[in-house]
Formats: C-alpha cells, sequence, structure tokens
C-alpha cells in the first residue's frame, strides 16, 4: 500500500455540483460496466441467443429428411431458431434481480442512498440503464441468430427470409420481451432486496407458477394461465398468433407486470429503512 | 453543523435511540461515545435518513439531509457497516459517486492519492484488508468536499500510522471550520482528538460536555497518601469530617472528599510523616466506564451485574 498523504495540505474545494436524474443514470451506467458478473452474465445471455439457435438449427436441419410428415407441418424454422432465448431469459432475469440484491447484500446500498437520498432516481437510473443495455445488447443477438440460423436451415431449404410473415415482428419482440424480463426481476429484487428471494420468487413466477396451473379445473386454468407473465409474454414470440392473447396486447400485459412490481418496489423503496 | 431534537428509533420493540438531543458544532472535532450497542450507529445512520425516525427529528446544516440538494457536499460520511459492492474496484466505486453530483474523475485520483490508495485502486474493493477498506470509505466520504465529516468508529482495523493519520486528518477538517463528529466506543482515542464529546448509553444522552470538563467532573477529587503511621493519619483525617478513606494496602489510603492540602495540613498538624501524596486523575477511560456502567448493554458473563466503583 501507497504511504498516506500529508494532511495537512487538503486537495482543494470539489467542483460543486448537485444531483439530477441524468447524473445518477450516469452512475448507474458506471455502476454497470464495473462488476464482473454483469458483464458475464450479459455476454453470456449474447451467446446463448446465437449458439443455441445455431446448433438447434443444425439438430433440426440434420434430421429433418427423417421427420415424419406431421412433425414438418408443424415445424416452424423461426421457434427453432430462437431456442437461445429461453436461457437467456433466465441470465437476465437473474442479473436483473442482482442489479439491486446485489447493493443491498454488499452494504453499496447505503452508499448509494447516501450519495442520493431521495433513493427513487437510483431505481428510475436502474430501469433506464439496464432496460436500453438489454434491448441495445439483445436486438443485434436475434438477429444475428436469425441469419445465422436460416443460413443453416437453407441448406435444406427449410429457412424463412426476414420479410415473411409474423418474422420481423418476432424477432424485435424477443428482444423487447427479454428486456421486460429484465425489468421484471429488476422490480422483484427492490422489492425482496435479497438476492436468493430474489430469484426463487422471479423463477417460482415465471417458470413454476404456469404447470402449478395444471391442478386447477381445465376451464379456470385455460381461462387464467395465458394471464401469467410468461404466457403473456412468450405471446410476442408466437409464429402463430391468434391464441388468447394476440402478441403485442401480450406483452404489453407483460410490460404491466413488470411495471407494477416497479412500482411495489419504489414505494417499499422510499419507506423501508436501509 | 447537526442538530437533533428528541430523537428516537425503535426497531421492533427495541428502543435503539431514545429522545437524543444535542448540537455538533462547527470548528471542532466532537466525539461521539459509547459502548457498543448504544445507539451511535443508529443515530448515524438516521441523520443521514438511511433509517427514518420514529420521532423527533435531526438537521444538517439546518435542512433535513434527504432536502439537500447536493448531499456529498454538505455531508460526509464513513459507516461503520461496510458500503461498498465486494465486486467493484475502489476507483470505479468512487467514480461512481462522484458522477451522481458530477464531480471530475480528478477530484477521484486527488481522494485516492489522500488515502494512500493509488497502488490497488483498480483492485476490487472485496480484495481489501479491514484497513483498506476504512480507507476507501474515507476517500468516499471526503468526495464532495464536505462541510460536515461524520465518520462512524474509523480508526478501526487501521494500523499505527493510519490512526495518527486519522487524529491529524480530523483535526485539520476541524480547524478549516468543519463540523467533524467522530464515533468511537474508545474513550482513550477521543481524548486524542476530541474538543467535545457527547456521550450516549443504551440511546439516551449521559453527557454532552467538553472533553476537559468531562475529565474533571469525573476524577471525583481522590487523593493517594502513603505513611508509615497510616492508622493515625486515617483516624484524625476522619474526625468531624465528610471524607471517605479507603484502605488499598497497609500504609496507603485512598482519600476521597478532601484536597492533597487539606490532608497534608492535617498531618503536619498531628507531626505525621507522609511518604507519598498525590491527586489522583482518573483516566478517561475510567470516568467513561462509571459513567456507562450501567447502560452496557453487553456485559461480559465474568464481570457482575452490579460493581461498586473502586475509586
Amino acid at each position: 500500500m501507497s504511504t498516506l498523504a500529508n494532511v495537512e495540505h487538503l486537495p482543494g474545494a470539489a467542483p460543486r455540483g448537485r444531483v439530477t436524474q441524468a447524473r445518477v443514470v450516469l452512475s448507474e451506467w458506471t455502476k454497470l460496466r464495473s462488476v464482473r458478473s454483469t458483464r458475464w452474465s450479459l455476454l453470456a445471455a449474447f451467446f446463448f441467443t446465437i449458439g443455441i439457435g445455431a446448433v438447434a438449427c443444425l439438430v433440426v436441419a440434420h434430421h429433418y429428411p427423417q421427420m415424419r410428415a406431421r412433425d414438418k407441418l408443424d415445424f416452424h424454422p423461426l421457434e427453432v431458431n430462437l431456442a437461445g432465448v429461453q436461457l437467456a431469459q433466465l441470465a437476465i432475469g437473474v442479473l436483473g434481480v442482482l442489479i439491486i440484491t446485489a447493493e443491498y447484500s454488499t452494504g453499496m446500498i447505503r452508499a448509494s442512498f447516501t450519495a442520493v437520498p431521495k433513493r427513487l432516481p437510483v431505481l428510475w437510473a436502474k430501469v433506464a440503464v439496464f432496460g436500453a443495455v438489454t434491448f441495445a445488447l439483445m436486438l443485434p443477438a436475434v438477429l444475428v441468430a436469425f441469419f445465422v440460423g436460416q443460413a443453416i436451415l437453407a441448406r435444406h431449404h427449410i429457412n424463412v427470409g426476414f420479410t415473411a410473415p409474423h418474422v420481423a415482428r418476432v424477432l424485435v419482440g424477443a428482444a423487447l420481451y427479454l428486456t421486460v424480463v429484465g425489468l421484471f426481476g429488476l422490480g422483484l429484487g427492490a422489492i425482496v432486496r435479497n438476492t436468493a428471494g430474489g430469484i426463487a420468487s422471479f423463477a417460482a413466477i415465471m417458470f413454476v407458477l404456469p404447470p402449478l396451473m395444471n391442478v386447477l379445473p381445465t376451464s379456470w386454468n385455460n381461462a387464467a394461465s395465458p394471464y401469467l407473465p410468461l404466457q403473456a409474454g412468450e405471446a410476442i414470440l408466437s409464429t402463430t398468433p391468434g391464441g388468447h392473447l394476440s402478441p403485442w396486447v401480450g406483452l404489453l400485459l407483460f410490460a404491466g407486470y413488470a411495471a407494477a412490481s416497479i412500482a411495489i418496489g419504489a414505494v417499499l423503496l422510499v419507506r423501508r429503512d436501509t | 453543523m447537526i442538530e437533533a431534537h428528541n430523537l428516537t428509533k425503535d426497531y421492533g420493540e427495541k428502543r435503539a435511540v431514545d429522545g437524543l438531543s444535542f448540537v455538533v458544532e462547527p470548528g471542532i472535532v466532537t466525539g461521539f461515545l459509547g459502548p457498543n450497542g448504544s445507539g451511535k450507529s443508529t443515530t448515524m445512520r438516521l441523520i443521514l435518513g438511511l433509517d427514518a425516525p420514529t420521532a423527533g427529528r435531526v438537521t444538517v446544516n439546518g435542512k433535513l439531509y434527504r432536502d439537500h440538494a447536493a448531499p456529498l457536499h454538505e455531508v460526509g460520511a464513513l459507516l461503520e457497516a461496510r458500503s461498498v459492492h465486494t465486486g467493484r474496484s475502489a476507483y470505479n466505486h468512487l467514480r461512481a459517486l462522484a458522477q451522481t453530483h458530477g464531480i471530475p474523475r480528478r477530484r477521484v485520483d486527488e481522494m485516492i492519492d489522500l488515502v494512500g490508495l493509488h497502488e490497488v485502486a483498480a483492485k476490487r474493493a472485496g480484495t481489501f484488508s479491514l484497513g483498506m477498506g476504512q480507507r476507501l470509505g474515507i476517500a468516499a466520504a471526503l468526495l464532495g468536499d464536505p462541510q460536515t465529516v461524520m465518520l462512524d468508529e474509523p480508526v478501526n482495523g487501521l494500523d499505527p500510522e493510519g490512526i495518527h493519520w486519522i487524529r491529524n486528518l480530523l483535526k485539520g477538517l476541524a480547524a478549516e471550520g468543519r463540523t467533524v463528529f467522530v464515533s468511537s466506543h474508545l474513550m482513550s482515542e477521543m481524548a486524542l482528538t476530541a474538543d467535545h464529546l457527547i456521550v450516549v448509553g443504551r440511546g439516551r444522552l449521559i453527557a454532552d460536555t467538553s472533553v476537559e470538563e468531562f475529565l474533571r467532573h469525573a476524577s471525583g477529587n481522590v487523593v493517594r497518601v502513603r505513611s508509615p503511621q497510616a492508622d493515625d493519619l486515617r483516624v484524625r483525617l476522619a474526625a468531624g469530617r465528610d471524607v471517605s478513606i479507603e484502605v488499598i494496602a497497609s500504609g496507603l489510603l485512598e482519600v476521597t472528599g478532601l484536597t492533597a492540602a487539606q490532608i497534608g495540613e492535617v498531618a503536619a498538624q498531628h507531626g505525621i510523616a507522609l511518604h507519598e501524596l498525590t491527586p489522583q486523575q482518573a483516566s478517561l477511560e475510567e470516568a467513561f466506564m462509571d459513567l456507562t456502567r450501567d447502560d452496557v448493554e453487553f456485559k461480559t458473563a465474568a464481570e457482575p451485574v452490579t460493581t461498586d466503583a473502586a475509586a
């Protein structure tokens, strides 16, 4: 460790500025970039989306000649292609939780709220930065996955073009869907404040609740299930629209869940002791 | 300037801070003293608005902390609990805090140099020793060149060089006219740095006084007397006076209630030889123990619950 400076000569006055939302956004951008686990999670989501999509296309392309006619009818080149999104959503959802709960577990939140004692600007900045970064990263990931995957499928002439029906909507929708997944995780993290609890509640609501609905009478299950966060959000990925919720209505409902979780998190953030 | 008025904080059934009122003045170092668990850290969290008071209020430079437009320029705080993301480098930690106020990179570099973390600034804070963590916390506290500096147990984990440095730093900050508020559970530490003391026990105010006054009040006028005729002297001193005399050993007395001069005169009158006549200044540590004895939250099992004051 280097030696301590002579304190008889304290460095001069710091230029005086006030806290603004834009400055807090910049601060959150620095925070997001400067933690290794964040970078790894985002990179993982990026490469899962491309890599798993490519592998899935390779496997399908290999088996396609032996597939039964009925399976060939069910096959849609885009669904196989976006297999990686399934794993990417886990990485991004968990990262969303961590972005806020890691501040609580390390104590960083006290430094954050000492710098910004009104607190809410910190939450808004996290939402803006994480949302923007996720979308900016996942849109190219989905597009690259599409062009790589379709090039593989093209060898068997089972590919679709970008201008085919639903394709552009599904691709942009996938990036938006992943962004909302991340923000839903962030909202849950703000409510729960604890990493294990946050991840557990995210996984429970997204992935455990849907199969649990099967214990309900079929008519109830059919009536309620499409409105669960996961099903609503996945409507945007559908290549055969005409389900319960139209693609954009479904995504909007999912965004509503995320907004509600963030709003509850915001109320608690201001009220609770840190 | 920090002004607390009837500050009270309950955590469930437990009252951590109980009707505290005090003023921390600029230009001096004010020590915030109390045994562990006496509410010092809670009070500091209340000052920063990290916790909301159950009753009462506390302002910094005339306003609630959260109402300041540029809080880091008003108060720089080092909390006892670590407040750093373990996965982030020291430099990026300070940079992110600085950015909330538009404080430039140059100031971050200056603070890193000031606390001597230059060589490890790029390392993750999770790898830091306790002492390095304290230095990082102090750098964060001084980032905004604040008018009020509030440090919770700053010497914890520091090496002797670091402790010496902190003392000079605090005195330097006070000499510049800033408000300096430092907590400690170590009386001896405060004796070296503080000008004024706010003493708490179990969340209540015990004393709000200058260090000198605190000592004078606590020393209790005890005089140690050594004499070959101690028994004789004891009878003479006790005659018709309101004094208490304790026999420490054969030929050694401790007299409370008389000055050294009075004792010397009594001895001279009766031709009693004195080998020692020493006014005892209770150490700050003893004075502090006396004051807070009933307010110590966590007594060690070996220590009896009620102890008679030896002095």
